[in-house]
């Protein structure tokens, strides 16, 4: 009885784990080559870029906050960074720092306002998403190609792994935010903050947390994230240009949800995100190995499996209402 | 008194806010090994003082000594490291984390830079031992009930080497027997040597449990008293406002014939409850006839207002009206049945603030009729000007923002809007409350003339002279049962008093 309550909270995450796998192993069923590890590793590749920016969009969500603007600052790097190497002739190793310097400010001044004034984060990033995406155009309407040699290097290098397997740069870099993601959110005082603002703020006000700074940095946190997420995004196109990551926010959103984490906030996983992310590569994947459909169908399964999540967590909460009144 | 022998002292504390003096001049003496009890009305001064100690306000003026120490509490964190603490009413823990995070989160156990979750886990197992509480920490903390959220919020208070333990109305959704199981604690926590300010506003429980009580009116300190030396009825009239000697001459003038229960009963209601905010009651009120509803604060008194009008949808009972018996579920059937209530909280469930005067008085009307039928603009103007006249509400005209009115004028701006939709029965729930004295009159006046037009009134008011005056009968309410109802001669402000208090 006990240990069944207690996955009322993971519900959502074991469904999407198993749900990953499960359609892993109808792609290998149905198709040839698909069940070997490169299509699995590939996935990761082609999605690196998401899994990074998805993990701070989930302490965004955790926090009970949103930040819409991801998508936007993803491709202002891009085109900032383009533009700094390209034009001004710039080392990466001064462009890649200041890119994440910048993107952690930029976040903390959402969080700022968000915080300081009392607005709907919607609202706050809402601007910062029209901000970001209206200075790509005042640097160029033009795709700017990144000819740097050092993100010439980064984008074509494939790490080996065994069985003549390999990983791109990104997947590392990825991987290490999951890892740093995963400590910080179960080891460390500002991670269990999150939750407990998430769940309810006036309480962990009066428990004596630091509301304010928690907030603000968790926005922050989420600006590094994207402006990381920015710099993997222009290993892998290798330009910058306007149109970069337009809708990109809602992918990261997705994933998280997909992933087990509500927008109601105090409850979320960064496994789950990273589930979230996969499924939407499994089922790309699977598209492309079909060959007739159209690319915009992984858009309808997304459509389809948030609904499904969604209800989901509806009706467990419904249900722990009612437990909790019988009891 | 012993000044050694003291543990949380304050002396003349002053507290304003914009056109209010919450505290004035306020002395408050805790001992350790007692438990207090802080008494008041609404707008004693009971919270004020409560935040002040725990520094979500800062004083004004006066000083606030901690076992001899003078301190100066800035912020809830700030007087949690000084020793006082405090559990709110409302469970303030984090319900989506695990109990024992409840209990260390902000101070959680580290090893090597991290959290030691093992540690936690023991720790709060210990702690919870020592108050005879066995359960799984590791659980989110939403699994369990709010008593024993209650419980894991003092353990989590007591932790943090609380000297002083503030319980602001820990009992309100505690059943009987989760009350014993916290009341004990608290004797355990008082043979320890802790000091407890516990408020309530169950009289019961504050002759179960506590040593000593203050009593706060209006801001202003009423006394300290030893709890076996005073009296009940000497209590609620202390909080009340009056010398008990004083209603000895209060005017026993007899209202009607109300003793017997009239056959055409307008409003008839048997065993109606709602589980959690009101026992089951049964109630009538007759055409013309105003019924007054007395008891303290948190007696029960709105929630009777509430479930009769649909707000809290009954779980037991019927409802008879006018001798048919129906079925209220929601406020609209009520309406329908020519009920009207008017809130108690102007501000929040009254007034549409940003509204001008007419559609303030529209709105239920409008309602009554069905969305989809247009009430004409002349005809509204019409109607705005009729009753602005009779109800001689203060207004620059019918277009005025109702926010820009006195609080007894928008008073009456509700009552135009209820008495447009002709109610055969209006609730009235703290009608006069926070009005001045002029207005609070015309009120009066008015409700006493719509009762000759034969309307049948529920009068629900803090003032038990205000009652006293309008109300032609009273039921009686404590402890969220209806205890009595008094008529006649009976009907004087002592002996409500008595049967208040239960002796």
């Amino acid at each position: 009885m006990q240990r069944m309550q207690l996955s009322y909270k993971y519900i959502n995450l074991i469904i999407t784990i198993v749900l990953f796998f499960a359609l892993f192993a109808v792609g290998s069923v149905l198709y040839n080559g698909f069940f070997s590890t490169q299509v699995l590793l590939n996935m990761l590749i082609d999605n690196a870029f998401l899994i990074i920016t998805a993990i701070g969009m989930t302490f965004v969500l955790i926090i009970g906050g949103i930040d819409i603007s991801v998508g936007s600052v993803i491709a202002l790097v891009c085109m900032l960074s383009a533009y700094l190497l390209e034009m001004q002739h710039l080392s990466a190793m001064i462009v890649i720092p200041g890119m994440l310097l910048m993107g952690f400010l930029f976040g903390v001044a959402q969080g700022s306002f968000i915080h300081f004034f009392n607005i709907q984060p919607f609202i706050v990033t809402l601007a910062g998403m029209f901000l970001a995406r209206g200075l790509c155009y005042v640097i160029s309407i033009d795709t700017i190609m990144i000819t740097d040699p050092f993100y010439q290097f980064i984008a074509t290098y494939r790490i080996p792994l065994p069985f003549d397997n390999f990983i791109s740069i990104s997947v590392v870099i990825a991987f290490a935010l999951v890892l740093a993601a995963l400590y910080l959110i179960n080891y460390t005082k500002f991670g269990r903050a999150i939750y407990a603002i998430g769940g309810n703020a006036q309480s962990a006000m009066l428990m004596g947390l630091p509301v304010g700074r928690t907030k603000v940095l968790v926005y922050g946190l989420n600006g590094f994230c994207s402006a990381l997420a920015g710099i993997v995004f222009s290993f892998y196109m290798l330009s910058g240009y306007g149109l970069h990551a337009m809708g990109l926010e809602m992918d990261a959103i997705a994933s998280a949800v997909i992933g087990g984490t509500p927008l109601t906030g105090g409850v979320g996983f960064v496994t789950g995100t990273l589930f979230g992310v996969l499924i939407q590569g499994v089922i790309q994947t699977l598209i492309m190995f079909q060959g007739t459909l159209s690319s915009w169908w992984t858009k309808i399964a997304v459509a389809f499996l948030l609904c499904l999540f969604i209800v989901l967590q509806r009706i467990v909460v419904s249900r722990k209402e009612r437990t909790k009144s019988i009891s | 008194m012993d000044e050694a022998n003291s543990l949380l002292k304050a002396k003349g504390i002053c507290k304003a806010f914009p056109g209010v003096k919450a505290l004035i001049n306020v002395d408050f003496e805790l001992r350790p090994g007692e438990i207090h009890c802080l008494m008041g009305e609404n707008g004693a001064g009971k919270s004020t003082l409560i935040k002040v100690f725990t520094g979500v306000e800062i004083l004004d003026a006066g000083e606030v000594f901690l076992g001899g120490n003078p301190i100066a509490p800035r912020s809830p964190h700030h007087a949690q490291q000084l020793g006082i603490s405090t559990v709110y009413q409302e469970v303030n823990l984090c319900s989506n984390l695990s109990v024992a995070e409840n209990i260390f989160i902000g101070r959680e156990p580290l090893r090597f830079g991290r959290i030691d979750w093992k540690e936690m886990k023991y720790k709060s197992q210990e702690l919870l031992a020592k108050m005879d509480l066995d359960i799984d920490v590791n659980q989110p903390l939403e699994r369990y009930s709010v008593a024993i959220q209650q419980m894991v919020a003092i353990a989590r208070a007591l932790d943090i080497s609380a000297k002083v333990l503030i319980l602001d109305e820990p009992t309100s959704s505690l059943d009987a027997k989760e009350v014993e199981k916290l009341f004990g604690l608290m004797r355990k926590l008082r043979a320890e040597g802790l000091g407890i300010i516990f408020i309530t506003h169950f009289i019961e429980q504050v002759y179960a449990v506590s040593d000593r009580i203050t009593i706060l009116r209006n801001g202003e300190l009423v006394g300290s008293y030893e709890t076996a030396q005073l009296p009940r009825v000497q209590l609620i009239a202390k909080m009340i406002g009056k010398a008990f000697d004083e209603f000895e001459s209060s005017d026993k003038s007899v209202k009607g014939d109300a003793l017997q229960e009239s056959r055409n009963a307008f409003l008839r209601v048997r065993g109606l409850g709602h589980k959690g905010s009101i026992h089951p009651f049964d109630l009538y009120v007759n055409k013309g006839e105003i019924l007054g509803l007395v008891g303290l604060l948190g007696s029960g008194r709105t929630e009777v207002a509430r479930t009769i009008f649909g707000i809290d949808k009954a779980d037991s009972g019927e409802i008879q009206v006018d001798g048919r018996t129906v079925k209220i579920n929601n406020p609209a059937d009520a309406i329908r049945y020519g009920l009207a209530y008017c809130s108690e909280n102007r501000k929040t469930e009254g007034i549409i603030e940003n509204l001008s005067v007419r559609e303030n008085i529209i709105v239920a009307l409008q309602a009554k009729l069905g969305w989809m039928k247009y009430i004409t603009k002349k005809k509204q103007e019409e109607i705005s000007k009729k009753y602005i006249e009779l109800l001689n509400i203060k207004t620059a005209g019918p277009e005025q923002i109702i926010k820009n009115l006195s609080g007894g004028n928008q008073q009456k701006v509700i009552l135009a809007r209820w008495l447009l939709t002709e109610p055969k029965l209006l609730i009235l729930d703290e009608p006069t409350r926070g009005i001045d004295v002029g207005a609070k009159v015309e009120i009066q006046k008015l409700i006493l003339s719509l009762a000759e037009t034969g309307m049948a009134v529920v009068f629900i008011s803090s003032e038990l002279d205000e009652s006293v005056r309008c109300s032609s009968r009273m039921a009686v309410l404590r402890d969220r049962v209806k205890i009595a109802e008094i008529s006649g001669e009976e009907m004087e402000e002592k002996n409500i008093m008595q049967t208040i208090a239960g002796v």
